[in-house]
C-alpha cells in the first residue's frame, strides 16, 4: 500500500503543477494589447523577405520592408508615380537624353553614422552591373538587366555631385531611378558584412534596422537623424502572418495595427468592425487571358530582339482558329467581364479594356470595349469558318496573384461562358514555376495570366507584355505571342520620346491597334488594400504597392 | 547494447544516401528550376543562363550531386539560392521552432492519450468509454487547418485567453541564446517572457497534438484491453492485489510497448509534418521552410531541410528502439 499512495502522490503533484501552469499561463496577462509608451506599430505581412538588400530583391514582399529603410536619388510623389527629389535635390537632363546630371543633398548620414555622398551612388549602381567591383558577385540584380541596362557608367563628378551616361535615350528612366532597385546603400556597411550585406540592411531612410527573426519578424526603430526629421513611430515591428484568416483574426484583436492582403470575402466583416479601416485603391496591373496567335521566335543571340537572322517559328501550342483575328474577337464578345469583377474579384476590381492600368500616361480611354455579347460571338465565329464552335485547353494558375485573386473560379467561369458559344474548353492547371515556364515557352493555347507593374511607367506594360520583341519562347513576356510589327515600332518610338503628350500619343495608337486585333481578352485591374486599425493614421497608398510608413502616426 | 547502437548509427550511412539521392533526382525531375523563380515573369534567356551556371545548374545531375555531397562531408550545406543564406543558418533559425512546438504538442498527446485510453479501456463499453473514443474519432478526423482556427476563434477572440499566433509578444524584450525559447526565457530569468512563449505554445500545441493523441488514445485502449485479458492479470487479481495497483503498475507498463512505438513514428511526423499548425499560428518552423524552398525550387535547402528530416527521423527511432528495453526488460539487443 505505502508504494501505491507514493506513486499516487507522485502522479497527483504532477497534475496539479500542470493544471497550475496553465491556469497561470492562462490568465497572468492574458492578452497584452496596444502599446502605450512607446508608438510602436506591428504590422501583419503575408510572407517574410527573401533579402534585405533592395538591389537584389523582386518580391513585393522584400520590397515593401526595404522601403522604410533606404531611399534612392528620387521617389515617388505621395500616393503617385510622378517624382520627385530625395537624395538628389535637383538634376538636369543633356538636349541628347543621354547625360543626367544629380546634385546631392548636403548632410545626410547612413544608418552606420557614416555619409551619404556622390561615391555611395556611385557604389550602389556600380555594384549591380560592373562585372569587376568586388560586390557584384553576392547578387543576381534582377531587374538591372531587365530596367536599367541603358544605364552605360555613373560617373562622380565632385562630392556631391553624379553622372548617369546612357547607351541611348531611355524616356523611362527618370521613373525607373525611383525604384527600390537603385536605392542607395552604404559602402561601409556593405564592406563590413561582405556577401551577408543582404542581412544586415544600412541606408538613409526614416527607420533602421534592428533584427530580423526569420520567418517570424523584422523590427526597425525611428532614425532620429532622418534628414527630413524624425518619423513619428518609434518603431516598426513587420510580423509574418502567413494566413489570412489568422491575419484578420490578429488585427480584430489588435494583436497587429496593419495587415496587407486581405481576404476580398472578408470585406464586408472589415467594413462592419468599427476599429478597423480599409485602405483601397485601384492597383497598379493587369490580370488577362491570352490567346496564343501562333508565332514566337527564339532569341539565339540573347539580345531582347528579334533580329532578321531570327525566323518566325510556330509556339508549341499553335492552335489554328487563335490565329484568325475573328475567331480572337469572338471570345472577347462571349466573356462577362463585369460578372467576374462582380463576383469573383467580389467587387474589389475594375473591369479591364486595354493593356494597363487607366491611371497611367496614354491610357486610351476613347477605345470603346467589346461588349457582353454571345450573338455577336456566335457570328464572327460562323464568319471565320467555326459555325460549330471547336475544343480547345485554357491553362490556369494555380496560385492567386495580386491581379487575379482566385484564378480557378475565373477559368470555370470563362469555360462556361465560352460553352455557350460552342468553344467547349478544358481546363489545365499545373504547379506555379512550370506553369510560368511552360507559358513563357508558348505551350498553351489559351491562358490566364497577368502583371504588375514595376515603376509606374507605360512602357513597363506596353513594351513588356504587347511588343514582338518579346515573343521569345522559352522567356516570352508576351504569352499571347502577338506579333504585330507595327505595335513594336511605335512602342520602340514611344521609348525614346521625352515629350509627355506625344509619347502618350504613341502608346494610345498602340492600344488602338491591340484592341483590333483582340489578342487578349483583358479582365480586370484589381484594387490593392490594406487594413489598419483606426488609430494609425496617415498611411497613403501608393499604385506601385509600395509601402512609406515616414508619415504614419498612431494615437 | 553499445554494439547495437553503434550498428544503428552505421546504418544511417546508407539511409542517408539513399534519401538523398532520391531527394536530389526527384526535385530536378521536377519542372521548373530557382534561376526563374529569382528572375521572375521579365527573365530574359542570357540573364536564365547565367544564374543557372552560376550556381553550377547547367552542369549533369550526377556531377552536382557529387559537388553537394563533398561539400557536405566538409560541413557545408551550402547556400540557399534564393535568400543566400547558409542552409544551417536558415534551418537553424528555425529548427528549435519546430521542435519546441513537437514536444508540446507530444506532451499534450501522451498525457491526454494514455490517461483517456486507460479510462476506456477500464471502463469498456461504458459511456466513459463511448465518450472518449467518440472524441478520439473526431480528433483524428478533424482538419488540423480548421481546428486551428477554431481554437483561435474561441481562446484568442472571444474568451481573450491566450493570444492567436506567434512565438511571444513581440513588445517583450527578448534575446536569442539557444533558439529554444522556453530555455532562452529561463537562462535569462524573463519572467514575463516565459508566461509569453508559454501562452504563445499552448494552441498550436493543442492543434498540432489532436491527431497524435487521438492515435495514442486508441493505441492505448485496445493494447490495454488486450494485456488485462492476460493471465499475469488474472494471476494479480486472484493474489488480491488492488485494482489500481494491477492497472498503474502492471498493466500499463506492458501495455505501453505499442504505445511507445506509435508515439516514436508520430514524434518524427509531428518534426516534419507540422507545415499547416506552422501556417494558421504562424510558427516560424522548419515546415514551412521546406514546402516554401520547394516552391521556389530552392535545392541547395530542399535537400538540407530533407537531410536533417531524416537524420531526425533516423534518431528519434533509434532513442524509441532503446526505451523498450527500459520500458520490458524482456527486450535485449545484444
Amino acid at each position: 500500500m505505502g508504494r501505491d499512495s507514493s506513486v499516487n502522490m507522485k502522479a497527483s503533484a504532477i497534475a496539479i503543477m500542470l493544471c497550475a501552469m496553465f491556469v497561470i499561463v492562462s490568465f497572468s496577462g492574458c492578452v497584452q494589447n496596444n502599446p502605450t509608451a512607446q508608438k510602436v506599430l506591428i504590422f501583419a505581412c503575408s510572407s517574410d523577405v527573401d533579402k534585405l538588400d533592395p538591389a537584389d530583391v523582386t518580391d513585393q514582399e522584400s520590397t515593401a520592408r526595404t522601403d522604410s529603410m533606404f531611399e534612392g536619388l528620387v521617389e515617388y510623389e505621395s500616393g503617385g508615380t510622378n517624382i520627385q527629389p530625395c537624395l538628389a535635390t535637383d538634376w538636369t537632363v543633356s538636349s541628347d537624353g543621354k547625360n543626367i546630371t544629380f546634385n546631392l543633398r548636403h548632410g545626410v548620414k547612413f544608418h552606420d553614422g557614416t555619409d551619404f555622398n556622390a561615391s555611395a551612388v556611385v557604389f550602389s549602381f556600380e555594384r549591380q552591373f560592373n562585372t569587376s567591383n568586388p560586390y557584384n558577385q553576392y547578387g543576381e540584380w534582377a531587374y538591372w538587366g531587365y530596367m536599367f541596362s541603358d544605364i552605360q557608367s555613373v560617373e562622380k563628378l565632385n562630392d556631391f555631385q553624379v553622372k548617369i551616361v546612357l547607351s541611348r535615350s531611355n524616356a523611362a528612366i527618370m521613373t525607373s531611378l525611383a525604384m527600390f532597385t537603385v536605392s542607395i546603400v552604404s559602402p561601409t556597411n556593405a564592406a563590413k558584412y561582405g556577401r551577408d550585406a543582404f542581412s544586415h540592411p544600412c541606408g538613409t531612410g526614416p527607420f533602421k534596422f534592428v533584427e530580423w527573426v526569420k520567418d517570424d519578424h523584422i523590427t526597425v526603430d525611428a532614425n532620429p537623424n532622418y534628414w527630413r526629421g524624425a518619423p513619428k513611430l518609434d518603431r516598426i515591428i513587420y510580423r509574418v502572418i502567413k494566413d489570412p484568416s489568422a491575419r484578420l483574426l490578429a488585427i480584430q484583436n489588435g494583436e497587429v495595427q496593419g495587415m496587407e492582403f486581405p481576404d476580398p470575402a472578408s470585406f464586408t466583416q472589415i467594413n462592419a468592425d468599427s476599429n478597423l479601416k480599409l485602405l483601397t485603391q485601384p492597383g497598379m496591373n493587369i490580370g488577362y487571358l491570352a490567346m496564343n496567335n501562333g508565332w514566337g521566335y527564339n532569341d539565339t543571340n540573347k539580345n531582347g530582339m528579334r533580329d532578321p537572322s531570327e525566323p518566325w517559328v510556330k509556339t508549341p501550342g499553335y492552335f489554328a482558329p487563335f490565329t484568325n483575328r475573328s475567331v480572337r474577337q469572338a471570345v472577347n464578345y462571349a466573356i462577362n467581364k463585369s460578372a467576374i469583377v462582380k463576383n469573383l474579384y467580389k467587387g474589389t476590381a475594375i473591369v479591364a479594356k486595354n493593356g494597363m492600368p487607366p491611371f497611367m500616361l496614354g491610357y486610351n480611354d476613347a477605345i470603346v470595349d467589346y461588349p457582353y455579347d454571345p450573338v455577336r460571338a456566335r457570328e464572327l465565329l460562323t464568319e471565320a469558318g467555326y459555325p460549330h464552335g471547336f475544343n480547345t485547353t485554357l491553362w490556369v494558375m494555380p496560385v492567386s496573384r495580386p491581379y487575379m485573386f482566385d484564378p480557378t473560379k475565373i477559368g470555370e467561369a470563362i469555360q462556361s461562358y465560352l460553352a455557350d458559344v460552342n468553344i467547349n474548353v478544358q481546363i489545365y492547371q499545373i504547379d506555379w514555376a512550370t506553369y510560368l515556364a511552360k507559358t513563357q515557352a508558348g505551350e498553351h493555347p489559351m491562358c490566364l495570366l497577368g502583371w504588375t507593374g514595376d515603376n509606374g511607367d507605360p512602357d513597363n506594360f506596353m513594351n513588356v507584355l504587347y511588343g514582338e520583341n518579346q515573343c521569345t519562347i522559352g522567356t516570352a513576356g508576351n504569352v499571347a505571342f502577338y506579333n504585330n510589327t507595327q505595335v513594336q515600332d511605335l512602342l520602340t518610338l514611344a521609348l525614346q520620346t521625352y515629350d509627355t503628350t506625344q509619347r502618350a500619343n504613341l502608346y494610345k495608337d498602340a492600344q488602338v491597334i491591340i484592341h483590333q486585333d483582340a489578342p487578349f481578352v483583358y479582365l480586370a485591374h484589381a484594387n490593392q488594400n490594406l487594413v489598419f486599425r483606426t488609430n494609425v493614421n496617415g498611411f497613403v497608398l501608393n499604385p506601385t504597392a509600395r509601402y512609406f510608413f515616414y508619415p504614419v502616426t498612431m494615437t | 547494447m553499445k554494439w547495437y547502437i553503434i550498428k544503428r548509427l552505421l546504418q544511417i550511412i546508407p539511409v542517408i544516401l539513399g534519401v538523398t539521392i532520391i531527394a536530389f533526382s526527384l526535385i530536378h525531375l521536377a519542372p521548373g528550376d530557382p534561376a526563374r523563380t529569382m528572375l521572375g515573369q521579365h527573365a530574359t534567356q542570357q540573364e536564365l543562363d547565367a544564374i543557372r551556371a552560376k550556381y553550377g545548374l547547367d552542369k549533369p545531375l550526377y556531377e552536382q550531386y557529387f559537388i553537394w555531397l563533398g561539400n557536405v562531408l566538409h560541413g557545408d550545406l551550402g547556400r540557399s539560392i534564393l535568400s543566400h543564406e547558409q542552409v544551417t543558418t536558415e534551418i537553424a533559425a528555425r529548427f528549435p521552432n519546430t521542435i519546441e512546438l513537437a514536444i508540446a504538442a507530444m506532451i499534450f498527446a501522451v498525457i491526454i492519450g494514455v490517461v483517456a485510453g486507460i479510462i476506456s479501456a477500464t471502463r469498456q463499453y461504458s459511456a466513459a468509454d463511448y465518450t472518449v473514443m467518440g472524441i478520439a474519432l473526431f480528433g483524428i478526423s478533424m482538419p488540423v487547418f480548421w481546428l486551428g482556427i477554431m481554437l483561435m476563434m474561441i481562446f484568442g477572440v472571444y474568451l481573450r485567453w491566450l493570444p492567436i499566433g506567434g512565438r511571444i509578444d513581440l513588445l517583450i524584450p527578448f534575446h536569442h541564446i539557444t533558439g529554444f525559447m522556453v530555455i532562452d526565457s529561463i537562462i535569462a530569468l524573463n519572467g514575463p517572457a516565459l508566461v509569453s512563449v508559454l501562452q504563445h505554445l499552448i494552441l498550436p500545441a493543442v492543434a498540432l497534438g489532436t491527431i497524435p493523441m487521438a492515435i495514442i488514445a486508441r493505441t492505448t485502449r485496445s493494447s490495454m484491453l488486450e494485456v488485462l485479458r492476460q493471465d499475469f492479470i488474472r494471476t494479480e487479481r486472484a493474489k488480491g492485489l488492488s485494482e489500481r495497483r494491477v492497472i498503474y503498475k502492471h498493466a500499463i507498463r506492458n501495455a505501453l510497448v505499442p504505445v511507445v512505438t506509435v508515439i516514436g513514428l508520430n514524434f518524427g511526423l509531428l518534426l516534419s509534418g507540422a507545415i499547416l499548425t506552422e501556417t494558421v499560428f504562424s510558427w516560424p518552423g522548419v515546415g514551412r521552410l521546406v514546402v516554401d524552398s520547394v516552391y521556389s525550387r530552392d535545392y541547395p535547402l530542399v535537400i538540407g531541410c530533407i537531410l536533417v528530416f531524416a537524420l531526425v527521423f533516423v534518431f528519434v527511432n533509434l532513442i524509441t528502439d532503446l526505451l523498450y528495453t527500459y520500458i520490458d526488460p524482456r527486450i535485449h539487443y545484444d
